[in-house]
């Protein structure tokens, strides 16, 4: 029973939650407290694995609660639920598209939906970057200037940038391969501070 | 390889590769999809990603239905999204199931750290690819000005808002010009 619930209470907040990952927290948030399957606490450890894992974040804290609740099951009932009402709504979309892909105002709109678009993701890395790259919690707390940037992140930053963008053989490398490189660079310089 | 199983490989690796949520899928997405299979194109990948924003789920799933959906239809939508999700389900569950202080093991929030450092260099790498696409003309340039700075000031504002207004700025423009067409006839 507490699997039906699971893949019911997950498809609900597959459906409701709009704008990627981190806007299916909140609905954690009350399932826990509803329910008493997990506590508030237990949302955060599990926010922290979820985005130190690889796949997307709103994926890995399904998977983790239905674990946590029910086993493998639980994991798989949870995930499967979460993703239900998107697979739904997207092949109404597509097949929507599709008839009338040569509408010329379905055209003009995604003309300027395209940067809109390019926008927003401008806008999320900016949020990433300026977390990455400066510590503005350790320079309120002690004003010094040379506290506000992380140096040994800026470092790693503009090598990579470098790498991927000027050194010619390196350039067709997939993604992974900087990733791995900057996870090494990572443990070998503690840049997490631990 | 038939189509289906490759779909479902692809995802699996794009799934499997993406480090920090959303956006960060976008380098894999490009990598895979428009270099390597040709499957879409950077345009394409643009319009999911704004549909995405505006439909419920996670965007990295929506992005798979679609993909999938396009290449083979529903079934190749279910396969693509069963694949992005499947890395997931198996990472998680053994981490849940033997390391749960995972994410306080200090190797794992160093990797982390300079993950995350990657990750910002491939977005921007993304961005600047995209960008050559996108901004076209002078009001494009505009639009793509606008959104970035807002929803950069006014992290409260969700991003159906900004989508859905250069949807309709889209069709207004249109309208427009083509009313004074018709009128210099």
């Amino acid at each position: 029973m507490i699997l039906l619930r699971l893949f019911w209470e997950f498809f609900q907040i597959g459906l409701f939650s709009v704008g990627g990952g981190l806007a299916t927290l909140p609905f954690l948030y009350s399932l826990g407290s509803r329910t008493g399957w997990f506590t508030t606490a237990q949302v955060a450890d599990m926010l922290a694995v979820s985005e130190s894992t690889p796949g997307p974040i709103g994926v890995n804290m399904a998977t983790y609660v239905g674990y946590t609740c029910a086993g493998v099951p639980g994991s798989i009932c949870a995930t499967i639920g979460l993703v239900t009402p998107s697979v739904i709504v997207i092949l109404i979309v597509a097949a929507a598209l599709n008839a009338f892909r040569n509408n010329r105002y379905v055209d003009a709109a995604f003309y300027m939906l395209r940067p809109a678009s390019t926008g927003l993701i401008t806008a999320a890395g900016w949020s990433v970057l300026v977390l990455v790259l400066a510590d503005t919690a350790l320079f309120s707390s002690t004003g010094a200037l040379t506290d506000l940037f992380r140096w040994k992140n800026i470092l790693l930053f503009a090598v990579l940038f470098v790498l991927t963008n000027w050194v010619k053989p390196l350039k067709k490398l997939h993604p992974i391969v900087f990733i791995a490189f900057a996870a090494i660079c990572g443990i070998v310089f503690r840049l997490g501070g631990a | 390889m038939p189509l289906l199983l490759d779909l479902f490989c692809t995802f699996f690796r794009i799934g499997a590769f993406t480090f920090g949520g959303g956006y960060a899928m976008l380098p894999m997405l490009q990598r895979e999809l428009v270099e390597k299979k040709k499957w879409v194109t950077e345009e394409e990948i643009l319009d999911y990603f704004a549909i995405g924003q505006c439909t419920p789920g996670v965007i990295a799933v929506n992005t798979a239905t679609f993909v999938g959906c396009r290449k083979a239809k529903a079934a190749g939508g279910i396969l693509a999204t069963l694949g992005v999700i499947a890395p997931s389900l198996i990472i998680i569950t053994v981490i849940a199931a033997v390391l749960s202080n995972f994410a306080e093991i200090p190797a794992v929030r160093n990797a982390f750290a300079g993950i995350r450092v990657a990750v910002c260099v491939l977005i921007i790498n993304s961005v600047v690819k995209l960008l050559k696409k996108s901004v076209v003309d002078k009001l494009t340039g505009i639009v793509f000005v606008v959104v970035a700075v807002c929803a950069i000031v006014f992290r409260n504002v969700s991003p159906v808002v900004f989508v859905l207004a250069a949807g309709v700025l889209g069709i207004v423009t249109r309208v427009f010009v083509q009313g004074r067409k018709e009128g210099q006839q």
